[in-house]
């Protein structure tokens, strides 16, 4: 891979970041133009404690001269403090980061390993029994919003019969010893992180399903036949591999775009992540939260679209020399 | 056809909703005198809310705001999608380039928490919703349509019509613009679902109208009460099977159109 694709994937993603950063400013401080307004604890502040207000969510100046500040800020990743909770966001952010990750990683590699097979072995029999049920299924996944089936999962696994906890990520209370606490903590993980799979199970067999079809057109199948292999050969060997390359950077984008987006789930299942404070954040209008997590979870998506950029380019010797 | 006839039934719903149930029906002081989260019976066919309300009065009005804002977000999305694909692929140089990378962002950002910030900064109403909606989502129409015009602008016939003399602007209006058009309702029947799905979500984490709640803002209640734990499934069942049945049946319908304009998606 070249010196120059690198850096040019790497320019544009930083480009991208900046407009996003252009952006947030815009939305924050020029559609919404007095955000203290939104400051439930306002009516309560002296002039003396307003000001201190405003000087640190820096909306004193010019919009240009905020727009400095702002930005020197946020390259410093100091993104002011949060209404509800008066900490710094960033703190806020960084310590739900691994209960979110933890979520989202599992989830993610449950749902590449289910809909990679399913969407192999339907496009490979494409028309048959399996595809039949498949895509049917895959279709009421598609039309199910994800909070939906966690509230399912909630009134038949948790509430009714009681075989999971209903919520958190933690018993009350804490359990006893290591295994204690891993098993613990996979209980809670359980139904979130099923949710979660079956919300984005449908994108993924779709995915896969779509590149094997297009695959299957391929003259080195033909060849892998003409040589005499066995068909479940061709297609583990031959067809496989290059089906899943289209797969590679869905999953590495579809990542970036969860870790801001299980907002419903944690929500559903008051799992202490992003998401749960997302929709803290709406009930509370605690603006500096919802900038620093809109920030974040475009930062994300950027810097793992760049990643899926690099990876395929790795895998792939075609993309890297047409471009 | 299955999603026409359960596209069918839903309309029929949402306009026959004054003949079900009264409007008055969904307000607060409606329920009153009515036992909370009631089990189904004859004078309630799905029971009661947490305040004593009709679920099945609430499920068929929710008709009327889901499918509005799921249609009048995707016209959002199809106007302002249709208007920068058509003229990032039809105008060259510096312009072109801007709008392109303007919807090279607006596909990059994600859409969520885009909209949800959105919504917290403008207000909630379900117009404003259905605003907020359309600008998150125009950013494929555009791609679509701009790859549309490329490919458009290459074929023999427009040759032709620029060989004769015709105007860039004659050719796009004349030429270009009706051979978008398939594309673009394919695709506008397909932006219905999403922006369907993206209302009960954003409705979910709370951004509905308690005057006029759509079947997301139904959930949003339904877990809010409490009436999960509680075993209240006439509260959450009905509105959650609603929006796949009609997310669904738009799905269908969107994917039949586009085999019908494009019969070599026939088959897969």
């Amino acid at each position: 891979m070249s010196i120059a694709f690198v850096l040019k994937k790497l320019l544009t993603a930083v480009q991208t970041l900046f407009a996003v950063v252009v952006f947030n400013f815009f939305l924050f401080r020029i559609v919404d133009r007095d955000p203290l307004a939104k400051y439930k604890g306002r009516t309560k502040l002296s002039p003396a404690q307003r000001d201190v207000m405003i000087e640190r969510m820096g909306l004193n100046g010019s919009k240009v001269e905020q727009f400095v500040a702002y930005v020197k800020s946020v390259v410093q990743l100091d993104l002011g403090r949060s209404f509800d909770s008066t900490r710094p966001v960033v703190r806020e952010i960084t310590d739900r980061l691994p209960a979110t990750l933890l979520l989202v990683g599992t989830s993610t590699l449950l749902t590449v390993v289910i809909g990679v097979a399913i969407g192999a072995r339907a496009g490979w029999k494409r028309g048959g029994r399996f595809d039949k049920v498949s895509t049917a299924s895959t279709m009421v996944l598609y039309s199910t919003p994800e909070f939906f089936f966690g509230m399912l999962l909630l009134a038949f696994l948790a509430g009714k019969t009681g075989w999971f906890p209903t919520g958190g990520l933690h018993e009350i209370g804490g359990s006893d010893g290591f295994f204690g606490s891993v098993l613990d903590t996979s209980r809670h993980l359980f139904l979130p992180v099923i949710t979660l799979t079956l919300g984005y199970l449908g994108s993924y067999v779709l995915i896969m399903r779509t590149s094997m079809l297009e695959t299957l057109s391929e003259d080195y199948l033909t060849t892998a036949r003409a040589k005499g292999l066995r068909d479940r050969d061709v297609m583990r060997r031959h067809a496989m591999p290059n089906a899943l390359l289209p797969s590679v950077s869905a999953i590495a984008i579809g990542f970036g775009f969860v870790v801001g987006g299980a907002i419903t789930t944690e929500t559903v299942f008051s799992y202490p992540g992003l998401g749960l404070a997302t929709s803290n954040a709406i009930s509370n209008t605690d603006l500096p939260m919802l900038q620093a997590l809109f920030l974040f979870s475009s930062a994300s998506v950027i810097l793992f679209n760049l990643a899926a950029d690099l990876l395929t380019a790795v895998i792939d010797p075609r993309i890297r020399r047409a471009r | 056809m299955t999603g026409l006839v359960l596209l069918a039934l839903f309309g029929g719903i949402a306009l026959a909703a004054p003949l079900i149930a009264d409007r008055s029906e969904l307000l607060v002081e409606a329920g009153r005198y009515n036992a909370n989260l009631a089990r189904p019976s004859l004078k309630f066919l799905l029971g009661t809310d947490e305040v004593g309300r009709s679920v099945l009065a609430q499920l068929v009005w929710g008709a009327r705001v889901s499918l509005f804002i799921g249609l009048f977000a995707t016209c959002v999305a199809i106007v302002i999608g249709s208007t920068i694909g058509l003229a990032s692929g039809y105008m060259k140089g510096r312009i072109g380039t801007l709008l392109l990378a303007i919807d090279d962002f607006f596909l990059v950002i994600p859409f969520l928490p885009l909209a949800i910030v959105l919504a917290v900064l403008l207000g909630r109403s379900p117009l404003i919703m259905a605003f907020v909606i359309g600008l998150t989502s125009w950013a494929g129409v555009a791609r679509l349509v701009r790859a549309q015009v490329l490919s458009l602008s290459e074929r023999g016939y427009v040759d032709r019509a620029r060989s004769l003399g015709a105007s860039r602007r004659y050719i796009m209006v004349h030429h270009i613009l009706p051979g978008t058009m398939p594309i673009i309702i394919a695709n506008a029947t397909l932006v219905v679902p999403i922006a369907i799905l993206t209302e009960s979500t954003l409705s979910f984490l709370g951004f509905g109208d308690r005057l006029s709640p759509s079947w997301g803002r139904l959930l949003e209640g339904a877990q809010s009460s409490g009436s999960i734990t509680l075993n209240a499934w006439w509260y959450y069942l009905p509105p959650g099977l609603c929006i796949i049945g009609v997310v669904m049946a738009f799905t269908l319908f969107g994917r039949a159109l586009e085999r019908v304009f494009d019969p070599r998606l026939a088959g897969r």
